[in-house]
């Protein structure tokens, strides 16, 4: 398979993620759109790789993965402080930080 | 006997008194102070003494007070014929209104603690301190150290009842106005050091007089050093046009009007011009202006004495004329004859204010003339002692006055030889002595004379104790008495009877006897002397109810200051106000609100939605790849 359909699945599926962070209020959701987002990543880097035949992009991904793991950790950390607090987890209710 | 104990046993007694008077029972604050005065007196007169014995002055050097370079200055005190003169009259009539004060303060009601009796004789020691360094000091700036202080204690004491109005507004007049003639005397100072590279009297003198040309040199000139040192003296000697400070000064209690605003402080003026008598003989331009500023002083101040009821205004005003007198001599260059008037001027002003407040206490504050008269029956020593001093001011023969003002008015006219417009200046110097004999008697008669015409304060009036009725003697002894030190040159009269040109003759190198009496002068001195008098005594019994000329024609140059330089100032005031409030504040305020409305419209980007921030981010994302994209 050429390598830009692999291309261009990932700028959809990065695509997707962005919308869905900007569109969406749930924490959760937001939080998997970013995921998401960090997949669509992983993927345009496996096909690089694959097309020129080098390594390194493989290596990137591994540090990706694990980078990401910690974030979830942190992110859902996060969240749930949040709802232990607000009994939510609706973004736009968070809203103190302004004018 | 050290001269620096004259000074110093006032400042003793002011330190006593200011640090622990409030706590002293009421006598001993006054008695401290009249202590330290004496003690003064005691100490003057020996060196009086002993300058009168070897002919020799008495200097002394205390330290050196600042030395920087080739300036150099001592607290040095010199004691000769003029400063020992002085001394006596400072300490000597100072001593007696101290005694005086002591029964007269005791009296204030609203003190019963001494609080305010331990301030009075506080600053009033303080006065005498400044008054001995001004006049013991062998150079100018120590001089102007004395001439500072004497200006601040009369500040304090004419603002003394400080809860009045008019007193405070009276004192800070009088600083301020005092301040304007400092000025110039510092400027004068300045000039005097640049020419002759020192302030000590002899140096500058013996600088002057082996090389004139010094002092006409560049920004210096004589004249100019002189004219300001005059103006100075215009401003502590209550000269035109910076007179009107003294007679709002009777805002102070009587008996320091008597010592400061008659006796001595004013004094300093002409004390200062007859010091530098070796500079004011080398410059007659000046001593002309001089002798014009004292002739029209006399006769304004004359004639503005002559309009008031309240009694110690028009002793106030005869002050001011008396002052005017004084420097028409200093004018004519006749200055052992102005120093002779403010001796004789001493003891018959200082009696004249003392009596004046023996009435005012007995009549429990009232100072309107109109509502005195008849106390010649209810105060007896007042009332001789005010009349043997009336006359003395008032010029009649044989009393101080009459010796004093004639020989200035004699002088003057024996000026004339040189410029006849002192002919001018003598004639007005006899119309003004007319005046003063006329507003003197009529005072005398309005307070002691007649009728009572307020029974009710003539009921309640009551003869002043002996502490305050002996000083009123002794002064009053004085004014009769003193004027036969300058009696003059009739052929047959003894020696002794010239002491006080003799005496002075040294310091000013002045030589008299040459020029005989002026029998015209004499005589016309002595009709104008008693003439005036007995007219005014007439005016006074007649129509005590009114003053000769209507009140409101007094010739004040308040109302001249307060509608220009007054007036001039508040606009300044309120112009400056507003560029501070409009343009200064304007900007600084401006520049604060605009930085204000900036964060304000920025503020309303932050909308606290996650959304929005993460879209700003997606743009500013897209944007830059844009970018790199398009570069290719």
């Amino acid at each position: 398979m050429p390598t830009h359909y692999y291309l261009v699945i990932s700028a959809l599926l990065f695509s997707i993620g962005v919308l869905g962070v900007l569109v969406r209020r749930n924490a959760i959701i937001i939080f998997m759109c970013i995921e998401m987002m960090l997949n669509a990543a992983n993927l345009a880097f496996i096909a690089a790789a694959r097309e020129l035949k080098n390594m390194d992009g493989q290596v990137f991904v591994f540090f990706v993965m694990t980078v990401a793991a910690a974030e979830v950790a942190v992110g859902l950390a996060i969240i749930v402080t949040l709802f232990r607090n607000k009994e939510t987890v609706d973004v736009d209710e968070v809203n103190l930080l302004k004018f | 006997m050290s001269l620096s104990l004259i000074v110093l046993f006032p400042l003793i007694g002011f330190l006593i008194n200011g640090l622990f008077g409030a706590k002293l029972p009421k006598p001993v604050p006054g008695v401290i102070a009249s202590l330290a005065v004496l003690a003064s007196f005691v100490v003057a007169a020996i060196g009086f003494l002993q300058v009168a014995d070897s002919g020799a002055a008495i200097n002394e050097t205390a330290y050196t007070w600042m030395s920087a370079g080739s300036f150099r200055a001592d607290v040095a005190f010199t004691l000769d014929q003029l400063s020992g003169l002085m001394i006596l009259v400072v300490t000597g009539i100072g001593f007696l209104i101290h005694l005086y004060s002591v029964g007269y303060m005791a009296q204030d009601h609203n003190d019963p603690e001494s609080k305010k009796y331990a301030r009075y004789f506080t600053f009033l020691n303080l006065f005498i301190a400044f008054m001995a360094i001004l006049v013991l000091a062998d150079n100018y700036l120590l001089m102007f150290v004395g001439w500072e202080g004497v200006g601040l204690c009369s500040y304090f004491l004419i603002g003394f009842w400080l809860e009045r109005e008019d007193a405070a507004e009276a004192s800070k007049k009088a600083f301020i106005m005092n301040r304007i003639g400092d000025f110039a005397f510092l400027l004068g100072m300045m000039l005097i050091f640049l020419a002759a590279g020192s302030l000590k009297y002899t140096e500058v003198f013996a600088a002057f007089k082996a090389n004139p040309e010094l002092f006409s040199t560049g920004l210096v000139s004589l004249t100019g050093i002189t004219l300001l040192l005059f103006i100075g003296a215009c401003g502590k000697s209550a000269q035109v046009p910076l007179y009107t400070w003294l007679p709002d000064a009777m805002a102070g209690p009587t008996p320091v009007s008597a010592l400061i605003h008659a006796a001595t402080m004013v004094t300093a003026g002409v004390y200062m011009c007859a010091r530098s008598s070796a500079l004011f003989d080398a410059a007659p331009t000046t001593r002309l202006i001089i002798c014009a500023v004292g002739t029209i002083t006399a006769i304004v101040a004359g004639l503005t004495a002559l309009a008031h009821t309240d009694i110690k205004k028009v002793l106030a005003y005869s002050t001011v004329s008396q002052l005017g007198f004084m420097f028409m001599a200093i004018g004519a260059g006749a200055y052992s004859a102005a120093i002779f008037h403010v001796f004789t001027h001493a003891f018959f002003k200082a009696c004249l204010f003392l009596g004046a407040g023996s009435v005012i206490h007995a009549l429990h504050g009232e100072q309107d003339m109109r509502k005195m008269g008849g106390l010649a029956s209810k105060m007896k020593a007042t009332n001789l002692t005010f009349l043997l001093s009336g006359l003395a001011l008032a010029g009649a023969i044989p009393f101080a006055g009459f010796f004093s003002k004639d020989e200035i008015i004699a002088q003057t006219w024996h000026a004339a030889g040189g410029n006849s417009i002192y002919l001018l200046f003598a004639a007005v110097g006899l119309v003004t002595a007319f005046i003063t004999a006329l507003y003197t008697g009529r005072q005398y008669a309005q307070v002691f004379g007649g009728a009572a015409r307020d029974e009710h304060l003539h009921e309640h009036a009551h003869e002043s104790p002996a502490v305050m009725t002996i000083p009123l003697w002794i002064l009053a002894a004085g004014a009769v008495f003193a004027g036969f030190l300058g009696v003059p040159h009739i052929p047959g009269v003894p020696e002794q009877l010239h002491a006080m040109a003799n005496w002075l003759g040294p310091v000013f190198g002045e030589k008299h006897g040459e020029e005989s009496a002026n029998w015209l002068l004499l005589g016309l001195g002595a009709i104008i002397g008693w003439g005036g008098w007995i007219l005014g005594r007439n005016l006074g019994l007649k129509g005590g109810a009114t003053s000769v000329l209507p009140q409101n024609s007094s010739l004040s140059l308040d109302r001249v200051y307060n509608g220009t330089i007054v007036r001039a100032g508040d606009l300044l005031a309120t112009a400056s106000r507003w560029f501070d409030e409009k343009i200064v504040d304007g900007l600084v305020n401006g520049v604060g609100q605009m930085f204000g409305q900036i964060s304000a419209a920025l503020r309303l980007t932050q909308t606290s939605f996650v959304r929005n921030y993460a879209l700003s981010m997606a743009l500013g994302a897209a944007v830059v790849i844009a970018y790199f994209v398009s570069r290719g």
